[in-house]
């Protein structure tokens, strides 16, 4: 089974998404560290956390991720993960991967914040990950920030919040929701079920 | 399509195993915590919240394991509450498999705990849980609202809606806000396990004066109960649990009569 690297890098609940990726038929691993992510076939950047407490955690691996991420390893982050693999955030100092150009932003003040609860997930076009899965389908949203891609490109789904944001974005072997698959029952597994299939490839 | 109204199944349970009780007494059992919560996250439950009731009353920590066993059968988010004194209960809980610790007792207690969770684990995962009886004797200061049996205001009652705190629900309501809460599970003990409807008068007493979200909970009986939850009392998700428990209502029929009368669910 592929082995999926879980990047340790925030608080709170990673038990969840090791259960998911074993559902579907990954092998998790838990951890912060070279000796894991050489044993990787895909990365995961998980929801938990704080940009800028996130960011300082992954400094030291920093430039081995970008390589292994253009080196065509499969990379997956969900919320924070995805807002990680940018370039800023107004969440608070501090650099993303930038695997993706643009910044996160903060939902506008006419909305209650932080955007929580299940919401439609718009296809705009085909990606590996939408296999099976039929437009539009209710994902689970936790977030406060949300990333704008500079490159327009990038955005296969969207989601309207108060503002219509990227909700799933996908470049090459990079790949990156707003809402939590492992939190979303079955269009969530679907999901990341499709990622294996992309992972084995 | 806007964010939907949530349906949560509830469950409340006692040295691992799934209790409900009427005003908070008389606790009953109801079945088995993980098989449960399996079926509620089949069935179309948007959230599950888990509410060690006997914790806090007998000062105990909560039952890992049954939180362990029922994060593994579920992929919705899940709320674990009952006895978190400190930021290492919530850690312990968070890690496993939770996703947003549900505190109480403790939030009265020492208020800087829902800070400091709050800045630990992210406003998101933190639910402050208010437990209320109507009060129709009149009081200076206390937030009163007219209903159809008089004007009354809501106390806030602690340790598993054993103790009066005299603090007033409204009022305690906007205070965790500004403190960190992330969430606020509003429960009316005088309608706990009635099945006669939620309070939605004071379920929109607090929903007007947050500007987070609010559980509506006790009392849902039928789905209109759901409907005047959502309409009249401007509740972003409402919680059950003997409803589900017994088998009287699906949440999918719930959730197909909250559709047809035009509230946004997800089916």
């Amino acid at each position: 089974m592929p082995k999926a690297v879980i990047m340790d890098y925030g608080v709170g609940n990673l038990y969840s998404l090791k259960c998911a990726l074993s559902k579907v038929g990954f092998t998790p691993l838990i951890g912060l560290s070279r000796i894991l992510l050489k044993q990787a076939d895909a990365v995961i950047l998980p929801g938990v956390g704080n940009f800028s407490a996130a960011s300082r955690r992954l400094t030291a691996l920093r430039e081995y991720l970008v390589n292994l991420a253009k080196g065509g390893v499969p990379f997956f982050g969900i919320c924070l993960g995805m807002q990680l693999m940018f370039q800023k955030s107004e969440e608070g100092p501090g650099e993303g991967l930038a695997l993706l150009e643009g910044e996160n932003t903060r939902l506008p003040r006419s909305v209650k914040v932080p955007h929580m609860g299940w919401n439609t997930v718009v296809v705009l076009k085909p990606t590996a990950l939408f296999e099976n899965l039929e437009s539009p389908f209710y994902c689970y949203f936790v977030h406060s920030y949300y990333p704008v891609p500079s490159d327009g490109g990038v955005i296969y789904a969207e989601t309207i919040y108060g503002v219509k944001f990227a909700s799933v974005v996908v470049k090459q072997n990079v790949f990156g929701t707003q809402f939590h698959p492992e939190k979303s029952g079955s269009a969530g597994l679907k999901l990341l079920e499709n990622f294996l299939n992309f992972v084995k490839r | 399509m806007p964010l939907t109204k949530r349906i949560i199944p509830c469950l409340d349970v006692d040295h691992g195993k799934v209790v409900k009780g009427i005003h908070f007494l008389n606790l009953r059992e109801a079945g088995n915590p993980a098989e449960l919560a399996k079926r509620y996250s089949e069935e179309g439950a948007d959230e599950l919240v888990f509410l060690d009731v006997t914790a806090s009353p007998e000062k105990r920590k909560i039952l890992m394991d049954t939180v362990e066993r029922v994060a593994a059968e579920i992929d919705i988010p899940f709320t674990v509450g009952g006895g978190i004194q400190s930021l290492s209960d919530a850690r312990a809980v968070l890690c496993s498999g939770a996703d947003k610790v549900s505190i109480n007792t403790a939030a009265v207690e020492r208020p800087s705990l829902i800070t400091k969770l709050s800045e630990t684990f992210g406003r998101q995962c933190v639910v402050v849980a208010i437990d209320t009886k109507r009060r129709y004797e009149k009081e200076r200061g206390k937030f009163t609202v007219e209903t159809k049996e008089g004007g009354c205001w809501f106390e806030v009652y602690t340790y598993g809606g054993r103790r009066p705190t005299g603090l007033d629900a409204v009022q305690w309501a906007a205070k965790v806000e500004e403190l960190g809460a992330g969430e606020i599970l509003l429960t009316s003990m005088d309608r706990d396990g009635t099945e006669k409807g939620f309070d939605w008068e004071l379920t929109r007493s607090v929903s007007e004066n947050v500007n987070i979200p609010v559980i509506a909970s006790g009392g849902a009986g039928k789905p209109e109960h759901f409907l005047e939850a959502f309409t009249f009392g401007k509740a972003d998700a409402a919680l059950a649990a003997s409803i589900f428990h017994y088998n009287k209502y699906s949440i999918q029929f719930i959730k197909r009569f909250l559709k047809d009368k035009g509230v946004e669910v997800r089916l």
